[in-house]
């Protein structure tokens, strides 16, 4: 079952996919979308296949949302909280791994606090890996997701200017959306305190706007990265207070922006600190769409690894079996 | 009992400034004689040398050998057998083991299992501070007494200026080198090189100016107590500026370069490759090159391997989670001749001066010379034959090196300690 799909084996990060494989997600996510507005949101493209989500970082929103795209598919999950299993009694993960293989399951949806990990896992079992966060290194269906409610709302990337805020040099969601968007010909920078940027960001082809008053003046899109609490403590910001004052997405700031901006976040989000609640619940905010595209895109990379066809075009009831 | 006799060989002799092809002739521990048809005198054994280099052997003034306290890693026998097989007739074995190397005790029996294993002979090099806690120094002159050759916390940093200050004071009693991880644990912390390669991984980098903001504050507390300051493993072009800026005002600094630092750059870490992760970290195309010159140059003194073992599976681990360090004793004379030699960057010469010649000098050994009465202790090399390395084969007990696979010029035939042939290559 692990031929070559449209994919390759494994979604570990944007970085490896081409302009042409993004897109086809992109697509494939369209007729999924609907499925999920009908009465019974079910379709059986994956009748058979069995996945295990496997969290060793606390998520919410990521697993209930690869759940709901896994049962929407009908395959059978299995959710595994990797805190409180036999990775807390020292198991290493390369052992989580052959256990997982021996099982003979299909997929692996995985959340790791080790960049690479998904990576790890993939090249060391045979089952399909798609990765739901590893370290600061890649978030990719986020990174997805993103690009399905840009589409949405603007009709196209190329073209778009797009600026992440925030603490970038902490943020897999900021690395997956510099790929994504470059990769189809956004115009992509980030803003946030130089301590805050990774080194040699610029090389990924970025350009790096100082102030968040800049970026507002540019962009079209702001998508405002989660600032999180720890950083204060490690020494990269001097105090949330701070960091509100001289990056917050306010709409005292938007008010001086050429045009409307469209307002993305991740979640959760940090009312008060990174964004303000009146922007976050304002006309222009697409943060809850970016929830309802999740589940669009997750099915969607779920059926194109699963060897999916992919000129698949609007016929949810013959899902493949394989 | 009888001498050996390495016949034909091209005999070279950095100390002396000798090289031409002739006989070496071992009796009773010594170089008893260098020369042309020497002939064979009876009894000899004969080693025989044609095409190949005869050396003053070489010598490693970094390794870790893990006895004791992690001899599932390494023993000094394996480690020393290891040593052998790569073409080093001696080494320098770094003090943190479990007891520390801090008491004349631990040096005595690093030294008693050297002479049980009798291959390449082992030098310990003793702590710094007790324990290698950075806080009280260590008795130098029991640690000298009972054979160490050198001080040095080694995997850490003397993070103390005061207490680098006093080390590099109080070991001027005894003539021996503090050798030094330079590294601002403050800035430090990460795991890989920071730059764009950590940045696209998403790894936590370490910066260059980590290492360089100790290699400038050694050089200075160098020249202020006038000590002589061995700095380890520099990997970065700052660091090698810094160096020879000093050597030019005359301070007392000696420095070494490894294989891997010379050979790889932070690309090495693709893929979250957990053999290219070692501190301090594989750095920039430019960082290499600059070590390159330094070696040319003389700035960087010696070729040291920082040979550092670890199981396989402590390895198979995240990225993050994964133990520093590579194995390098058996790859380390063949990285050094397809990076240094085949690129015509060293002479032969000047590649066993830096491998030999100057570790000795630099660290007080016997050896590195094969001038009439000098050790025995000898090299033979064949500076054109072609191998793959296969960590399977190695005689070390681990396998973690990022040169798996890689296809090397020039290797170790016959290592020769005290007079005994400790090594020879099977054909």
């Amino acid at each position: 079952m692990t031929a070559a799909t449209a994919l390759g084996k494994d979604l570990t990060g944007l970085e490896y996919l081409s302009a042409d494989q993004i897109r086809l997600i992109l697509d494939t996510a369209e007729p999924f979308k609907e499925v999920s507005e009908r009465p019974i949101k079910k379709v059986p493209a994956l009748r058979g296949k069995t996945i295990v989500n496997l969290f060793f970082e606390a998520s919410t929103r990521t697993r209930i949302s690869f759940e709901f795209a896994e049962k929407r598919l009908s395959a059978d999950t299995v959710n595994v909280a990797a805190q409180g299993s036999s990775a807390s009694k020292g198991e290493t993960l390369v052992d989580t791994a052959k256990n997982l293989e021996a099982m003979r399951i299909d997929m692996v949806v995985i959340r790791h606090g080790a960049s690479g990990a998904a990576q790890f896992l993939g090249q060391r079992i045979r089952s399909n890996v798609i990765n739901a966060g590893d370290g600061k290194h890649e978030h990719p269906t986020q990174g997805l997701l993103d690009l399905l409610t840009l589409r949405d709302k603007f009709g196209r990337i190329e073209g778009l200017k797009v600026a992440i805020v925030g603490d970038v040099l902490h943020s897999r969601v900021a690395r997956s959306n510099i790929w994504g968007l470059t990769k189809l010909g956004a115009e992509v920078a980030v803003c946030g305190p130089a301590s805050l940027l990774p080194r040699n960001v610029e090389q990924l082809g970025v350009t790096i706007l100082p102030r968040v008053e800049d970026a507002i003046q540019w962009a079209d899109a702001l998508n405002v990265l989660r600032l999180q609490l720890e950083r204060m403590q490690g020494g990269f910001i001097p105090s949330l207070r701070e960091y509100n004052r001289v990056f917050g997405v306010t709409t005292e700031r938007l008010a001086k922006a050429p045009k409307d901006l469209v307002i993305l976040h991740p979640g959760p989000m940090n009312r008060g600190v990174e964004i303000d609640s009146d922007v976050a619940d304002g006309p222009h905010s697409v943060i809850l769409p970016q929830v309802t595209n999740g589940v669009a895109v997750r099915m969607a990379v779920l059926y194109l690894l699963a060897g999916g066809s992919p000129d698949w075009a609007g016929a949810p009831g013959r899902g493949e079996d394989h | 009992m009888s001498g050996i006799l390495i016949r034909g060989g091209r005999v070279i002799d950095p100390a002396r400034k000798l090289d031409e092809p002739g006989d070496v002739y071992l009796l009773e521990g010594r170089v008893e004689g260098v020369g042309r048809n020497l002939g064979t005198p009876p009894g000899a054994m004969v080693v025989d040398a044609g095409g190949q280099i005869v050396a003053p052997g070489l010598i490693d003034v970094h390794v870790h050998l893990r006895e004791p306290g992690q001899e599932d890693l390494e023993t000094v026998a394996t480690g020393a057998m290891a040593a052998a097989a790569g073409g080093f007739t001696a080494v320098c074995a770094m003090p943190n083991t479990d007891p520390v190397c801090d008491n004349q005790g631990v040096v005595g029996f690093v030294k008693a299992q050297a002479q049980r294993a009798g291959k390449a002979r082992v030098y310990p090099i003793g702590a710094i501070s007790l324990g290698q806690k950075g806080q009280q120094l260590a008795e130098f002159g029991e640690l000298v007494g009972a054979g160490a050759v050198a001080v040095s916390d080694d995997g850490k940093p003397v993070v103390s200026s005061h207490l680098m200050r006093t080390a590099l004071e109080y070991a001027r009693t005894f003539g021996i080198p503090v050798a030094d991880h330079c590294e601002d644990p403050t800035l430090a912390g990460g795991v890989m090189h920071e730059g764009l390669v950590s940045t696209r991984l998403g790894l936590k980098g370490i910066p260059a100016a980590a290492e360089e903001i100790m290699v400038a504050r050694d050089l200075l507390l160098a020249e202020l107590t006038g000590g002589h300051v061995h700095l380890c493993h520099m990997s970065t072009r700052g660091s090698v500026d810094l160096i020879r800026r000093a050597k030019e005002r005359g301070v007392r600094v000696t420095a070494e370069a490894c294989p891997h630092h010379f050979s790889l750059t932070h690309e090495a870490c693709e893929g979250y490759d957990t053999n290219a992760k070692m501190n301090p970290p594989l750095r920039e195309a430019e960082d290499r090159e600059a070590i390159r010159q330094g070696l040319k140059d003389g700035t960087i003194d010696v070729i040291a391997t920082d040979h550092a073992p670890h199981h396989y599976d402590a390895k198979e681990r995240e990225f993050d989670d994964a133990p520093n360090g590579i194995i390098g004793l058996e790859t380390a004379l063949g990285l050094a001749i397809t990076e240094l030699v085949a690129t015509r960057l060293l002479t032969l010469p000047e590649l066993v001066a830096r491998m030999s010649t100057m570790p000795a000098r630099i660290f007080g050994l016997p050896g590195g010379t094969l001038a009439p009465g000098a050790p025995a202790d000898v090299t033979v090399f064949d500076p054109a034959a072609e191998w793959t390395v296969r960590p399977q084969e190695f005689l070390s007990k681990s396998r973690n090196t990022p040169f798996g696979g890689r296809r090397l010029t020039g290797r170790a035939t016959v290592t020769i300690v005290r007079g005994q042939v400790v090594f020879q290559r099977p054909d």
